[in-house]
């Protein structure tokens, strides 16, 4: 039977498994949106913004390991998608972008609405399609969930012209793809394993720095056993954190710019590292020219073009990590490197990280401890972008693999309400808490609306000292105490919180905060909270931009030493 | 070692419209210039192959061959700088000429192997085939003529013998 385009794309979303679209209905897409009463099974969430819609749909992504769906019209509509794009790209979270375009005879003529999309796109998707014939969208559909959700996973961008969304062709659905130029290796090459093993039998001084590659590939048992077996401690990147359980012994924390001493200090001191779905990005190796420059480096990775990018591997093997993990763990031996565990728990001991007291005074830092109090680590944590991200990092402990999202890669401001919306919606029984920060939060601010609308319960604390708080600690740090345009004036959040109808509350004072979450967590729906934090907190330990990872800077003292 | 050389790549890319945006992108993305860049058709229908030639030092060209073969679009991919390859180029040169000139033109012409393939009272059009090299020389010594117009393919390439890339 023949069917529109339209239909087209909601029967192959049906059958690729997606349950939920976020998107913002426009001009271009009409088509579409009208089809979506056809389809009940297929959950339409209207974001307010589309930038809201596509980190909604990578937060989902992220908590369900499947492709996010989002949609939008064209030209504005598809540019306010291109942040979350570029995030998704960044971050390796597959993801397919939806967007309409000005019907095929007028492409080209700068018409009303009209952008070309997939010329923007084109360095920040893995792949992206410009429909121009309706007998090709159901295959294109099939080839780009496969293609986002294989390999190093990625955006895929679909621009469907609006005639295109109206015309009507066969519905067949191929079952196969047919994508001879499309290649990855999930199998590592067995004389690199025979040798990354023998290296790691040899080693006296091994870590491990786990990425979010160990997530992707769901390699964490892998992981844990690697660790258990060969007894080797674990950092992670930003990404990689909730890769191994926050509660090991073996864990050490993340590393880089602001990871735990002891976890620069393992890296820097190692004779091997072994490194798992990690891309060697700059905020985690600090300057390259220092990184660890006693250890040789075996790099696991499905994507060849990481390997030798940033830091030159001498044993690099190119697969799925846990395919290579469990090929590995089968040629590693028991070992135990008693010395070296030991050196570590006493770096652990004597650095730990900052103290943050027991004064009247509301840290951040206490706000996520207490989060994490309240539930016992059993939430999803989903951060902003900034100080909020890096105490969110390293105050929860996390446990469960999907329990931490985190835009690492890009960045963006405003990640975390939409985000944490998202993840919410892919994983209804978790509990969600998304921190953020009172200039991201302002970003995506109306995606309260949303989440209001369709009452997702999301758990929000806003980290609020006023201040863009990152860039102002580096204008206090290196640029003479000059705080110039990081201080907000900021809106009254728990009256913005009553306008949209989203029970809210502010805290001053720390015995405030733990009656405070317990009441959020009690609340069915949506709550806020606005924790009116210590402005001029800063985020410790720091290595300054441009030091290698032995010069981490501890205690807010360690400052003094910077300015000599 | 890494120091700065001109790099031959041959790409072999699906002939779909978007492709050569796609290939030339990902160069101005990571920061290259490309020196000459050809593209036809190949062997196997529906591909094309592409010669590109750059600057660069060994691993960052590396890089950006690696970068280039995760483009779905493109089959594969090799740096064959160093391997035994067969490299030419076609060049059209338009040269003033008149009748006191003409003939010496034609000399010239004739010790590199080229042809005249147009004639007009007051030029003469010239093509060469050859190496970059055979190309600049023939180039230098008619530039004395004054040389009107210039149009050059760029280089293109394949391995000698049996293999192929």
């Amino acid at each position: 039977m023949k069917k529109t385009g339209a239909q087209i794309l909601c029967e192959s979303l049906i059958r690729e498994g997606t349950e939920v679209i976020f998107g913002i209905i426009g001009g271009a897409v009409l088509p579409i949106y009208d089809t979506f009463s056809q389809y009940p099974q297929l959950r339409h969430i209207m974001a307010r913004h589309e930038q809201g819609a596509v980190h909604a749909a990578d937060g989902y992504a992220r908590v369900v390991s499947k492709a996010g769906v989002c949609i939008a019209t064209s030209g504005p509509g598809a540019t306010n998608f291109v942040t979350g794009i570029a995030n998704a790209y960044m971050d390796s979270v597959p993801l397919i972008a939806i967007t309409g375009q000005v019907a095929k005879a007028f492409i080209g003529k700068d018409g009303f609405q009209e952008a070309d999309i997939t010329g923007i796109t084109l360095p920040i998707t893995k792949h992206n399609y410009l429909i121009t014939d309706v007998r090709e969208l159901a295959k294109t559909i099939k080839e780009a969930f496969y293609i986002a959700q294989t390999g190093r996973p990625g955006p895929v961008l679909i621009d469907i012209p609006r005639d295109i969304q109206q015309e009507k062709a066969e519905f067949i659905y191929p079952d196969k793809i047919d994508l001879p130029s499309y290649k990855f290796v999930s199998r590592g090459h067995v004389a690199q394993i025979k040798k990354a093993a023998k290296a790691i039998n040899e080693s006296s001084r091994p870590i491990i720095i786990a990425g979010r590659g160990v997530i992707i590939s769901r390699a964490y048992d892998e992981l844990k056993e690697l660790a258990e077996k060969a007894q080797i401690a674990v950092v992670s990147t930003l990404l990689g954190i909730a890769s191994f359980p926050g509660d090991h012994i073996l864990n050490l924390g993340m590393l880089g710019m602001h990871g735990t001493a002891y976890a620069n200090m393992a890296v820097q001191n190692a004779d091997l590292i072994i490194a798992i779905g990690m891309r060697f990005d700059d905020r985690a190796t600090a300057n390259t020219e220092g990184f660890a420059p006693r250890s040789r480096i075996i790099h696991i990775d499905i994507d060849p073009a990481e390997i030798d990018k940033n830091i030159p591997a001498s044993t690099p093997i190119v697969g799925d990590a846990k395919t290579v993990l469990e090929a590995l763990n089968r040629e590693v031996e028991s070992k135990n490197h008693l010395d070296w565990l030991s050196q570590l728990e006493q770096w652990k001991y004597e650095h730990p990280l900052v103290d943050i007291g027991k004064g009247h005074d509301l840290l951040p830092q206490y706000v996520v401890r207490q989060i994490y109090e309240a539930t016992q680590g059993d939430a999803i944590i989903v951060t902003g972008v900034g100080q909020n991200q890096m105490w969110a990092a390293q105050r929860f402990i996390y446990t469960k693999p999907y329990s931490f999202i985190s835009a690492g890669g890009l960045g963006p401001m405003g990640f975390e309400l939409p985000a944490a919306m998202g993840a919410k919606v892919g994983c209804s029984d978790e509990v969600v808490w998304c921190i953020a920060g009172d200039g991201g939060f302002q970003m995506t601010i109306q995606e309260l609306g949303t989440i209001r609308e369709e009452n997702i319960a999301v758990k929000i604390a806003i980290m609020n000292n006023g201040y863009l708080g990152m860039v102002r600690q580096w204008q206090e740090l290196f640029y003479g105490h000059r705080y110039v345009d990081t201080k907000l004036w900021n809106p009254d959040f728990v009256k913005i919180a009553e306008a949209y109808d989203i029970p809210s509350i502010r805290v001053k004072y720390r015995e405030e905060v733990a009656p405070a979450i317990d009441k959020a967590m009690e609340c069915p729906g949506p709550f806020l909270i606005d924790f009116l934090v210590e402005p001029e907190e800063n985020v410790f330990p720091m290595v300054p931009p441009g030091e290698s990872l032995t010069k981490i800077l501890e205690i807010p003292e360690g400052l003094a030493l910077l300015k000599r | 070692m890494n120091f700065n050389t001109k790099h031959t790549l041959v790409a072999l890319v699906e002939d779909k419209p978007g492709v050569l945006n796609r290939t030339v992108s990902l160069f101005r993305r990571r920061g290259f210039n490309i020196q000459s860049l050809a593209v036809g058709t190949s062997e196997q229908p529906g591909l094309s192959r592409m010669t590109i030639v750059v600057d660069g030092d060994s691993a960052m060209v590396e890089q950006v061959r690696k970068q280039l073969d995760k483009l779905i679009n493109v089959v594969k991919v090799s740096d064959i700088t160093n391997e035994g390859i067969v490299a030419r180029e076609l060049a059209l040169i338009k040269v003033k000429s008149n009748t006191s000139t003409r003939s010496e033109i034609i000399q010239i012409v004739d010790i590199f192997r080229a042809n005249i393939v147009d004639v007009a009272p007051d030029s003469l059009t010239v093509e060469v085939t050859g190496d970059e090299d055979k190309v600049e020389s023939l180039i230098k010594l008619l530039k004395s003529f004054g040389i009107k117009e210039i149009s050059r393919t760029g280089r293109i390439a394949l391995t000698r013998g049996a293999t192929k890339r």
